[in-house]
């Protein structure tokens, strides 16, 4: 808030605004553009009737602790099984593609484009459907649990093999000639040497993967779940058409958050100080 | 001591290496005897780190071959892991495992590579340690040292390993000129120890001084390969006298043709 310095007869004459009078114009129209959008939203929208299928205490409280100890706890196991198998997975895809032998690095290339480019909900489909009947008797290991860690993993595998992939060609090349110069096999050195640091480049993009995996476990439902394999999309879903309001659905989507939010802020803390970290 | 003495250590013979079409490497011979220490300089583009780098084959010749220890390490069916674990090495960047501490930088070669248990490595490390003069820094890590600490870890890292040869690719280039002093005092150290050592470098007073041999190599072959008398105080060649004048007076250089190479 400094005054008016300005000496016309030193200052160069300006056609209309100054910089300054731009900059706050600008920012004015903003802050109105923001403030008109949240009244009017606030004004029409029928906050009655949302609060009747949204919000009712009384539908919510039914719901614990089982929206906990089952829905959150199926949840948060799949994530977890689909992201173990899709880490292993992406790994071995990640090397393949790093791979002095041709066929490897094109096999790994059509694995990529071919589970990025699907919905996840097509490989879910895939997995409950042609697998059963490709490979009749044999069951999935784990049930519903191998199923889900099937599917998850593979489709999160394409996106953690070029993850990985960029993690280890980020370590510097002068990594590997040491390592090589001191007696490493390749294998070894990337094993001891690369692979470590490159796990420590890409912490941040794993981390965001496996919100997205934890999100994409709600496909499970279309694998045909027991009561007991229910995770929180479903179990909302369902109690949600039993009580014929939407309550269920709107505190299920709290525990998503419960847990994504958190993550996201680790996820910031680790990008931070992985940019401190850099020599 | 221009006569090495005994069988040489490093022996190449009729080194080429070309990157696509650009030919760095034009026909070396070059012979390092047993404690010999031989410096390599000349202007950047000549092929010195080259040269160096295909002694360990961390680059392939096209064309030639290289002995270390009696050993062919150009025999495509040479177990090259066992004879790197006879050929320290030191880079510009020093190259230390950034993960590890400086500790674990010595300790996890030896354990990993030469299969010591880990009180063997320890005990090694911590004495290539205190060869170097940074016991006290056992537990830090690479990130927190300086330039020169990290190199003289680095050169004790390759020393953990027990190998007969050194090779120093220009180990004080990236430091600030206050902390060359000490890379160079360890390396003196070991060049009186007897260790064979090949070092490319700019550091002309560790080549005068230190040096038994000093080799002068400009675009891809070796001009001129002597004494450190013969070599820096009475070049026979032109080119290596107007690579000197450059180098030990840069301020007084004119603007030439041939500039310094990229």
């Amino acid at each position: 808030m400094s005054g008016d310095t300005a000496d016309p007869q030193l200052q160069p004459r300006r056609q209309g605004l100054s910089r300054r009078q731009r900059r706050r114009l600008s920012q004015g129209v903003q802050y109105a553009v923001f403030a008109a959008v949240v009244i009017v939203f606030a004004v029409t929208a029928d906050w009655g009737r949302l609060k009747n299928q949204f919000a009712q205490w009384s539908i919510a409280k039914q719901m614990f602790p089982d929206v906990i100890t089952l829905a959150l706890k199926n949840t948060v196991l799949y994530t977890l099984s689909g992201f173990v198998f899709g880490l292993v997975l992406g790994m071995v895809v990640a090397l393949m593609r790093l791979s002095s032998v041709g066929p490897y690095r094109w096999l790994a290339g059509i694995y990529i484009e071919i589970f990025r480019g699907l919905p996840a909900l097509l490989i879910f489909i895939f997995v409950g459907v042609a697998v059963p009947l490709a490979f009749p008797g044999t069951e999935i290991i784990g049930g519903t649990y191998g199923k889900v860690a099937l599917a998850l993993g593979l489709v999160s595998a394409a996106y953690m093999a070029e993850t990985i992939r960029a993690g280890i060609q980020a370590v510097p090349k002068g990594q590997l000639e040491a390592a090589r110069s001191l007696g490493f096999s390749q294998a070894r050195a990337m094993v001891s040497i690369i692979v470590p640091q490159a796990f420590r480049i890409i912490l941040p993009p794993l981390t965001n993967e496996l919100v997205l995996l934890f999100k994409d476990s709600s496909l499970v439902l279309f694998l045909g779940v027991t009561l007991e394999e229910r995770e929180l999309s479903k179990y909302g879903r369902d109690l949600a058409s039993t009580t014929a309001n939407s309550t269920p659905i709107l505190v299920a989507g709290l525990c998503y958050l419960l847990v994504t939010i958190p993550l996201s802020f680790v996820v910031r803390r680790m990008e931070t100080k992985t940019g401190e970290a850099v020599r | 001591m221009t006569t090495p003495p005994g069988k040489p250590e490093i022996e190449v013979r009729g080194l080429h290496k070309a990157f696509g079409a650009n030919e760095v490497l034009r026909g070396i011979d070059l012979e390092i005897g047993q404690g010999e220490v031989v410096c390599v300089i000349g202007p950047s583009g000549s092929g010195k780190s080259t040269l160096l780098r295909c002694v360990n084959l961390l680059e392939v010749p096209t064309k030639g071959r290289v002995f270390v220890g009696g050993t062919e390490i150009t025999d495509p069916d040479v177990d090259i892991d066992a004879v790197r674990r006879r050929i320290g090495m030191v880079f510009q960047q020093f190259n230390l495992f950034p993960h590890l501490s400086v500790t674990e930088n010595l300790t996890l070669p030896q354990r990993r590579v030469l299969r010591r248990d880990k009180t063997e490595a320890a005990k090694v490390a911590a004495e290539n340690l205190r060869r170097v003069g940074l016991s006290e820094k056992a537990t830090a890590y690479p990130a927190s040292l300086s330039g020169g600490q990290q190199q003289r870890v680095a050169i004790a890292r390759a020393l953990a390993m027990g190998p007969e040869v050194m090779l120093f690719d220009e180990p004080t280039s990236a430091l600030d000129p206050e902390l060359v002093g000490d890379v160079l005092a360890v390396m003196r150290m070991l060049a009186n120890e007897g260790m064979t050592m090949m070092v490319v470098t700019h550091e002309m007073t560790f080549a005068r001084e230190v040096a038994d041999r000093v080799v002068f190599m400009d675009g891809g072959v070796i001009v001129e390969d002597g004494t450190p008398a013969q070599v820096i105080t009475n070049p026979r060649h032109d080119r290596t006298r107007h690579f000197l004048s450059r180098l030990l007076d840069p301020a007084m250089a004119e603007v030439d043709d041939e500039g310094s190479a990229p």
